[in-house]
């Protein structure tokens, strides 16, 4: 390759490294397929609910009326009381001491936001996402009451469950960002 | 490596490590320089039986068939399942190492969790949504994305809970497919998440998206905008085929070298957000409790590991003589840089050689010389990565995870990103068991 051919080179790739700073060429030649949609729109798949609370919906329930839903539709997997068999213990457990190690949502779970979260959208198994708001904020309080965490007349909504102090809140070392 | 540099290794072969292990360049030589090498030029056994044509050679064969299975002969070569019936729980689907070779794993034996089976998705009814703290929600259709720019890149994936059986009490008695086969290896091609985050305009301070599956459970993991920046895709294919639907159909997510349960099957939805959400699979699963009470939470690269697949428990070897030791070791923070071999229990050990081209984040094959003197022998692989992280003995990682406390069964998992080095002890009669040393 001669200079002059160098030359002229290198000022192409100098201008196409501009081009890419600027982002000018990038928006006209870059595919774009997606589709708007509004945020309305996104209502029925927007679920997730954050340790802070964002993202529950308006409803309530207590441990009384939880113990209804429970009783019907968890039950059988979980348990009378939580206890658990054939699937997960919910109650009860412990993560400490000599004994058997026993991760539950009393004794491990560290927001009782996850409760509510995984409650709506994975249960019960075999049909996820049929409970209403209100029933799942009813069998959150009633599971939160057979741990001891809260009190039978507590109600449970977007403002107070939030607010639900878990026993093992300050259990956990995040290793994102830090040893990895 | 010259022709003549080959032949001279050959001549000066050693035995490397104790217990009969032979340099690796024996493997890379000439078919006459292992016979050389190992003193073994004629041929030991017993005269081969006189030719005659089978039957599959006088008569026409059968129709080929539009899409290809494994021969009739090979009906063991499955994954193992723990919940065939699909029962109301989790089911996994193991791959069968002890039966494979070389890298890629096929895709009907590619290792699979999943909460609730897996569903059954109408790729033009498949939706993926985009949204959150971007300029512009979105949704990306399956016909949409295959317009986009592809990339293909082998990856290797790994349950966070694989080879946790290592980490029980007493040494569990199964093979290498119960032991170790929640990994497996596939070319996948798609498109750059950091495309499409481009696209809607992601918020230049944000740092943590979820994305969420369409799967009944819809199970979702939060991530590091970071890894969406670095590496992370949106699958489409996985070994040139579309994925297969057990594991993501028709769209997953691909983050090279993070923990499994974090590439999203089924994928449908990614919600740019404030912080982690604390989904029920960064709190209550996919976490570390240590010792102190305390538990670690979002590891995510899969550290570096190894493991001998041949020979490998459940197997019985053949009487003394040559063997190639062969395994796989993988890294999620890069290139594995190398490989060590031991038959004595970790008293000495020897370079494996390693198959070629060694990619970042991919199941890389160990290969080693072997010729065994018929006595017990422990065989071990330790591997070690180009950031230089090496594989920990038990001695190490029991230190910094604490004492198991039982032996469980075989299909749990008490422990999460269990990297130990595994032992297989091989009895004077040849069988190959689980031990510690």
């Amino acid at each position: 390759m001669s200079t002059f051919e160098t030359r002229v080179l290198s000022a192409c790739i100098a201008v196409a490294v501009l081009a890419l700073r600027t982002g000018a060429a990038v928006a006209a030649d870059a595919p774009h397929f997606g589709q708007p949609i509004s945020a309305a729109d996104t209502a029925a798949w927007d679920i997730s609910v954050g340790p802070d609370g964002a993202g529950l919906p308006p409803g309530s329930g207590t441990p009384a009326q939880g113990a209804v839903v429970y009783a019907e539709k968890c039950a059988a997997c979980h348990g009378d009381k939580g206890e658990g068999k054939p699937n997960a213990r919910l109650v009860g457990g412990q993560i400490t001491g000599n004994g058997p190690v026993v991760k539950t949502v009393g004794s491990y779970w560290p927001y009782a936001t996850t409760l509510f979260d995984f409650t709506r959208r994975a249960m019960p198994w075999t049909a996820p996402k049929s409970l209403t708001d209100d029933e799942v904020y009813a069998v959150t309080a009633y599971i939160l009451r057979l741990n001891g965490i809260i009190g039978d007349n507590d109600v449970i909504d977007a403002k107070t469950l939030p607010q639900v102090k878990m026993p093992n809140r300050d259990g956990f070392i995040p290793l994102f960002p830090g040893k990895h | 490596m010259t022709k003549s540099q080959h032949r001279q290794g050959a001549e000066s072969l050693p035995r490397v490590a104790g217990n009969g292990l032979i340099d690796r360049r024996v493997l890379l030589s000439q078919g006459t320089a292992i016979a050389g090498a190992i003193g073994v030029g004629a041929a030991t056994g017993a005269a081969a039986e006189p030719l005659a044509n089978d039957p599959w050679s006088l008569a026409p064969g059968i129709t080929i068939p539009p899409y290809g299975q494994p021969s009739r002969f090979e009906g063991k070569t499955v994954r193992t399942l723990t919940n065939p019936k699909l029962e109301p729980r989790g089911s996994a689907a193991r791959t069968p190492h002890h039966l494979l070779n070389g890298t890629i794993t096929p895709n009907g034996l590619h290792f699979v969790i999943a909460r609730g089976g897996f569903p059954d998705i109408d790729p033009d009814k498949h939706k993926l949504l985009i949204h959150g703290r971007v300029k512009q929600p979105m949704i990306f259709t399956v016909e949409a994305l295959l317009r986009y720019p592809m990339t293909s890149r082998v990856t290797f994936l790994e349950c966070g809970g694989n080879s946790a059986p290592l980490y029980a009490k007493d040494p569990i008695q199964a093979n290498v497919q119960a032991l170790h086969g929640l990994v497996s290896c596939a070319e996948w091609t798609g498109v750059r998440l950091s495309t499409l985050f481009e696209e809607v305009g992601i918020d230049p301070e944000a740092k943590w998206f979820l994305a969420e599956g369409a799967d009944a459970p819809t199970m979702h993991r939060s991530i590091p905008v970071s890894k969406a920046m670095d590496d992370a895709m949106i699958v489409l294919y996985q070994n040139g085929e579309r994925i297969n639907p057990s594991n993501g159909y028709p769209m997953r997510l691909l983050l090279p070298g993070y923990e499994g349960n974090m590439n999203v099957k089924w994928l449908r939805r990614i919600k740019v957000v404030d912080g982690p959400v604390m989904a029920q699979n960064e709190t209550m699963g996919y976490t570390i409790l240590l010792p102190s009470g305390k538990a670690w939470q979002f590891f995510y690269p899969q550290e570096v590991k190894s493991f001998i697949s041949h020979p490998s428990p459940g197997m019985t070897m053949k009487g003394p003589g040559f063997y190639e030791i062969s395994g796989l070791s993988w890294s999620g923070n890069g290139r594995i840089s190398k490989v060590e071999v031991s038959a004595d229990g970790g008293k000495s050990w020897a370079l494996a050689a390693l198959q070629t081209p060694v990619l970042s984040k991919a199941l890389t094959r160990f290969r080693m010389a072997w010729n065994w003197d018929g006595s017990p022998a422990v065989l071990l692989s330790r591997a070690t990565d180009e950031a230089g992280n090496v594989q920990p003995s038990r001695a190490t990682f029991l230190a910094e995870r604490g004492q198991p406390r039982a032996s469980p069964p075989v299909t749990a998992f008490p422990m999460e990103h269990c990297n130990v080095i595994s032992s297989w002890g091989v009895s004077a009669k040849g069988e190959v068991t689980n031990v510690y040393v």
